[in-house]
């Protein structure tokens, strides 16, 4: 798997090369301060995971690199130019491809027109060309054999899929178009423990394959399997961000159920 | 753009799923957005040669054909439109702007015709262009947004031609230079054996096979679906939702300019007040061709369908000798009946997962 990807992958690429640096970024929604004064780097060929509560600002976050929001305060460069995203199209351009954890899929249309909804497959540069409907049909369904999905009929509505495919199908797409940059918002949190370790081989495949990867998940065992550094939010601040070498398991796993919270909270149900 | 990253199959994907079935014929067909229509097409086409004897003939069906066409050009767009998840409701009316247009601006100037019909068309681009414009920055329905078009366009067809005019007619172009080539263009008629073949029929059946050619085979197709379908997710996925719905209404004026200009250079003369009450007939067709009102579901064939059913009864309750008034009737309990159908179908094609 490893051996392929790397193929594909934008083949500029290098180790450790800063993709994404966010500076002191904040972003308000209205009255709502949603983050504040992040600094986040993801670099070619590591896994960044970002960790927190629900409602911490983790999502916000990734919609800042992925174009769906641009951010209020701060700095954002890609490739080394600073850039304010103002559509998913922009973001998509630069190489960087995003599953989200709201935003699912068009349920009314087939399953390869999910697949390639966006990046559609044509031949010939006109608006009206027309696209290659049998190739887009046989790699949406072979690339989501890859993942242990096999849908009745790849042109059946995705709406009759299982949420667990579906996510998949969102999954496979943004490993496919996704070159330099994946963005992975809590991916394995509606999937079976097969295909979560699917994704978990799909992260660590693009990251040795030269591609910036951000993993956001809740569980901590998960992300210490992959990934090269940690940022733990909370409330939209970074309460924790280490190198893979400065922290253990144990130590994320305690701050992500709340790190002294907890030995509170244990004092307290101890009573 | 990206490049794609691939990667081997990962061994432990299963060849074929045990559960994989082949849907049957049945519930493919199920599935279309026009079978419903196409049924009903059928039956109607049936009951009206039992009733209608004066309907057993190639003239008259070439007749019904003329009428579904003056109806199915501007339901082309309107269906487009509808599966992008938006309404217009000005379109009616704007069919008669772009006419009265063009003919008062080149008689009151005393100029050829095709420089009123092109501006007439960039006119009705705009307008189209606005609707879009004004939904997707406000965020206002389109049903809304096009409401207050519908009654600026009513209000302006009628106070401009009292005041060009004096009347509320617009006047005769027949005269004037450009009318024979535009003539022929929107209004031409030609007379094979015992049939009266009108252009707009030819038109029509081009503008419907382009419409099915975009919807299903190009990427705008796919981006028009997914705009009706889930316009957040189609733009977080890199649609331009906003470029595409603006173009999805200007796409609908600029047929209702062609109807226009059909009725300007088949009549010659129009009335003011004229085109009321059309914008639902073009939405009744994209209905009852099974397209969704909430968008992201249908086709143009459906709507076709849609337009020929509106053409054979509007008629053939005339040739059937009723009294025309039931038309309006008939066309509410057909445009219910379609509604529930397209239900019905949808959640059929949605929710079955084996064949
Ligand atoms: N579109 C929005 N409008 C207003 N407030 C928002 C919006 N999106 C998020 N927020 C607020 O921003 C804060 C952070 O939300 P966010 O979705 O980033 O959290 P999260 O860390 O992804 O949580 P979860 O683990 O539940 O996914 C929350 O307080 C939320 O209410
Ligand atoms: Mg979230």
């Amino acid at each position: 798997m490893t051996d392929t990807i790397a193929e594909h992958a934008d083949s500029t690429l290098y180790k450790g090369e800063p993709l994404v640096q966010m500076t002191n970024i904040g972003k308000t929604y209205g009255a709502i301060r949603a983050l504040k004064g992040i600094n986040l780097t993801v670099n070619a060929g590591e896994v960044t995971c970002v960790l927190g509560d629900n409602g911490a600002g983790k999502s916000t976050l990734i919609k800042i690199i992925s174009g769906l929001h641009p951010h209020n305060e701060g700095t954002m460069k890609v490739d080394g130019k600073e850039v304010s995203f103002s559509s998913p199209r922009e973001s998509l351009s630069h190489g960087i491809a995003t599953v989200y954890q709201d935003l699912a899929v068009v349920s009314l249309m087939e399953v390869w027109r999910n697949f390639f909804l966006g990046s559609e497959m044509v031949s010939g540069k006109a608006p009206l060309a027309p696209m290659r409907i049998n190739e887009m049909r046989r790699i949406a369904d072979q690339e989501l054999r890859k993942m242990g999905i096999v849908v009745k009929d790849i042109n059946q509505p995705i709406g009759t899929l299982s949420g667990g495919q579906r996510q998949c199908v969102a999954i496979a797409r943004a490993v496919y178009f996704g070159a330099r940059v994946l963005i992975l918002d809590e991916p394995t949190a509606a999937l079976g423990v097969k295909q979560s370790g699917v994704v978990l081989k799909y992260t660590a495949a693009a990251r040795d394959a030269g591609l910036g990867v951000v993993f956001i998940t809740h569980n901590p065992h998960h992300a210490y399997l992959v990934g090269n550094h940690f940022v733990i939010l909370k409330l939209g601040e970074a309460v924790l961000d280490k190198k893979r070498s400065e922290v253990q398991l144990d130590e994320l796993t305690r701050q992500m159920a709340g790190g002294d919270e907890l030995t509170e909270l244990s004092h307290e149900l101890q009573k | 753009m990206s490049t794609p990253v691939k990667t081997d199959p990962s061994p432990a994907a299963p060849s074929e799923a045990s559960n994989r079935v082949s849907l049957g014929l049945s519930n493919r067909l199920l599935a279309r957005p026009e079978i419903g229509a196409l049924v009903a097409a059928i039956v109607i086409f049936i009951f009206f040669l039992i009733v209608a004897p004066a309907f057993r003939s190639a003239p008259a069906f070439f007749t019904v054909l003329y009428q579904a066409s003056t109806i199915g050009i501007v339901a082309v767009g309107v269906g487009m439109l509808m599966i992008g998840g938006e309404f217009d409701l000005s379109a009616g009316v704007l069919v008669t702007t772009a006419g009265l247009f063009n003919a008062m601006f080149c008689y009151q100037l005393g100029i050829n015709l095709w420089v009123g019909a092109i501006l007439s068309l960039v006119l009705c681009l705009c307008i189209g262009f606005l609707n879009g414009y004004l939904v997707m920055r406000t965020g206002i329905p389109s049903f809304l947004i096009t409401l207050g078009t519908f009654f600026i366009l009513q209000g302006v067809n009628l106070g401009v031609t009292k005041l060009v005019t004096g009347s509320v007619s617009s006047p005769n172009i027949n005269q004037m230079a450009g009318y024979d080539s535009l003539n022929w263009i929107f209004a031409a008629e030609f007379e094979i054996g015992s049939i009266t073949l009108n252009i707009t029929v030819i038109w029509w059946l081009l503008f419907v096979l382009l419409s099915a050619y975009v919807l299903q085979r190009t990427k705008i197709g796919n981006w028009i679906y997914a705009v009706g379908g889930n316009a957040a997710s189609a733009r977080a996925v890199g649609v331009p939702v906003t470029a595409v719905k603006i173009g999805l209404f200007m796409t609908v004026a600029f047929l209702g300019w062609f109807t226009g200009m059909h009725y300007l250079y088949n009549f010659n003369v129009l009335q003011a007040g004229n085109g009321v009450g059309n914008e639902f007939l073009y939405i009744i067709a994209a209905v009852v061709g099974g397209t969704l009102l909430t968008g992201g579901y249908g086709n143009a064939i459906g709507v076709a369908l849609g337009a020929f059913i509106f053409g054979m009864t509007s008629l053939c309750i005339v040739y059937a000798g009723w009294d025309p008034n039931w038309f309006r009737a008939f066309l509410g309990v057909m445009l219910l009946l379609a509604v529930m159908v397209n239900l019905y179908v949808k959640k059929l094609s949605t929710t079955r997962k084996v064949g």
